[in-house]
């Protein structure tokens, strides 16, 4: 984002940033990729294995097996950021730690545990949408809109 | 032959992640803020109930089904009450990611400390 | 005593008559173990918040300096130093628990250079006889402030640099037997334009050649004349970059002789990416490993050049560039 609002640059900055670019540490992109897709595939596995297993032993259906799995797979994420190991899988992973919905939850406890020093209602209520504050804002806003959008269609139009 | 869509397709949507951290320089939180919205789009369209039929988990896990989810609990609430249906209804089907999210994280917010 | 625009020559030569350094458990794996009068191992420091373990780090760097020279607490006039946390309050409260007349500064990872510049010239024109002054830093304090909560997911680019937990406090006398300060150059603020806060290094290097220019000329020196040009925390990125902007400027500064203190503290194989950051980073190496080596008499005369960057995490969030700052403090010993 900061990218795209760059102000204008005069000419010693734009010089001094071409400069600067060539002595830059490239970010490894095809590397980061291959790893992000192993990290996001196998935590996609372990999503299937446990709905699945929702489906056979606790007679959930293949509609609402989706709710359970979730929620298991928040719970091992709290594991995880608890013991200290989700960020080292997220060096390695990248975006393929933090797309998956364990990911979110990463987000909401890593920030409720930093800012436990605080307090529990000031820090932690106060502060534990941080990072995720801002998927729960685009993503309902976005779905009033959308829904919106499509109600009125069908009502209209007959879609 | 799931798993392999699952492992496969969830990879896929986190390679597209990476490319937004690492070529256009997003952070995270307008990385996934845009999958969001992109999962609520393509469920607008139809589109996410088949890709779920296909990909499994891999449609599932990753933060674009919450889109869906909203998008999903709306029209159906919607269908039985109209207008109104799409705000009341938005929660239905999402809620167990994001109770999740702040049960754990207030036991995490107990039991834990950082580790740096 | 004003040489040129900015910089000042100290014609009394205040003394750094002794140093206390403090890390954390990541120094004590680094390469410079040996130099820090205390390591601890843990980031807590058996206190109930990262902020409060921060302040503890420069109690005790604190505690150690007066120590080692014999001196009580009460007799120091003045503390001059910083830190990067909100309100520089570790600084603050440290200086509580010490009770010295305070002057608290804010120079981001360049005010181990500005206090001591600032020191220097009180101790110069008699307004102190005993000056403490300091900086510090402590890595998951900052990452919780200035980045995400430590336990995010948050992959970090090869540019990004690794902030040090540790505290390094220098006594300045206007007597005694130790290096002594002989000049400084006040840094101006630079801005190129950079955006990245995962790259302070390509945003702080500008400044540190800014400041090392002025101070060559203003002093009317050849480069030759420092056996060490020392960076605070530009690291591997900003060290390439200032060197290259040497070489185009015509300014003849070997390579050999420019070191970074970000690159020095840490072994090959602890996953610091560019290099180390933070107040702390140059306070420690500075008071500790590099005038250890000044006094086994490897260098007469070095300068110390501590680089910052001046955003907040509220500027990036409202989309300005980064502007830096760089303090340069000149120290020699043995051999007039």
């Amino acid at each position: 984002m900061s990218n795209n609002q760059k102000k204008q640059l005069t000419p010693v900055q734009q010089e001094y940033q071409d400069l600067e670019k060539q002595k830059e540490t490239k970010r490894p992109v095809v590397k980061n990729c291959i790893k992000a897709f192993f990290t996001g595939g196998i935590i996609c596995l372990i999503g299937q294995a446990i709905q699945l297993f929702y489906i056979y032993y606790f007679d959930f259906t293949d509609q609402t097996a989706g709710n359970p799995t979730v929620g298991t797979m928040i719970f091992i994420a709290m594991l995880l950021t608890g013991f200290g190991v989700y960020d080292r899988i997220a060096q390695f992973g990248g975006a393929g730690s933090a797309v998956p919905v364990t990911g979110f939850g990463n987000a909401v406890i890593s920030a409720c545990i930093e800012h436990r020093t605080e307090g529990f209602v000031l820090g932690v209520g106060g502060n534990m949408f941080k990072l995720a504050g801002s998927v729960i804002l685009f993503g309902t806003f976005s779905a009033f809109v959308i829904a919106t959008i499509k109600t009125i269609l069908i009502q209209w139009g007959g879609l | 032959m799931i798993f392999f869509w699952a492992f496969v397709v969830g990879g896929l949507i986190c390679v597209i992640g990476q490319i937004m951290f690492d070529v256009f320089k997003l952070t995270p939180a307008h990385t996934l803020s845009t999958f969001v919205v992109i999962g609520a789009l393509l469920d607008g369209f139809g589109l996410y109930e088949p890709f779920i039929d296909f990909a499994g988990a891999g449609a599932t896990v990753p933060i674009t089904s919450f889109g869906n989810s909203l998008v999903h609990g709306a029209m159906a609430e919607a269908e039985k009450h109209g207008l109104v249906g799409v705000i009341s209804g938005m929660f239905e089907v999402t809620s167990a990611g994001i109770s999740a999210a702040i049960i754990f994280g207030m036991i995490g917010a107990i039991f834990f400390k950082p580790k740096g | 005593m004003l040489t040129g625009h900015r910089t000042w020559v100290f014609d009394q030569k205040p003394v750094i008559i002794s140093t206390g350094t403090v890390g954390g458990p990541f120094e004590a794996k680094g390469a410079l173990a040996n130099d820090f009068d205390l390591l601890h191992s843990d980031l807590w420091l058996e206190q109930d918040s990262y902020e409060k373990a921060h302040k503890v780090l420069l109690e005790e760097a604190s505690q150690k300096a007066i120590e080692k020279a014999g001196l009580q607490k009460e007799q120091i006039q003045f503390f001059l130093g910083g830190d990067l946390i909100n309100q520089i309050t570790p600084t603050s409260f440290a200086c509580r628990t010490l009770g010295t007349p305070y002057l608290g500064l804010f120079g981001a990872c360049s005010t181990s250079m500005e206090g001591l510049a600032l020191g220097a010239y009180l101790v110069n024109t008699k307004g102190a006889n005993y000056l403490l002054t300091g900086a510090s830093s402590h890595n998951t304090a900052v990452e919780k402030q200035f980045r995400y909560p430590t336990e995010y997911g948050g992959q970090k680019p090869p540019t990004a640099q690794w902030t040090v937990t540790g505290a390094g406090v220098a006594l300045l006398s206007d007597s005694g037997e130790g290096p002594r300060v002989t000049s400084a150059t006040i840094g101006r603020v630079i801005d190129m334009g950079m955006t990245d806060p995962f790259n302070m290094g390509g945003a702080m290097a500008p400044a540190a050649v800014d400041t090392i220019e002025a101070h060559l000329t203003e002093r009317n020196l050849d480069p030759s004349y420092y056996d060490l040009i020392v960076t605070g925390d530009l690291g591997h990125i900003g060290r390439g970059v200032s060197l290259d902007l040497f070489k185009k400027h015509g300014t003849p500064i070997r390579e050999e002789q420019y070191q970074d203190c970000g690159l020095m503290i840490y072994r090959e194989g602890q996953p610091v990416l560019s290099g180390a950051s933070g107040p702390g980073c140059s306070a420690t190496v500075v008071y500790g490993h590099l005038l250890n080596r000044m006094k086994k008499g490897e260098f007469k005369r070095i300068l110390v050049v501590a680089t910052g960057a001046l955003l907040s995490p509220l500027s990036f969030q409202q989309s300005e560039t980064i502007p830096c700052i760089a303090h340069a403090v000149s120290i020699e010993y043995g051999g007039e």
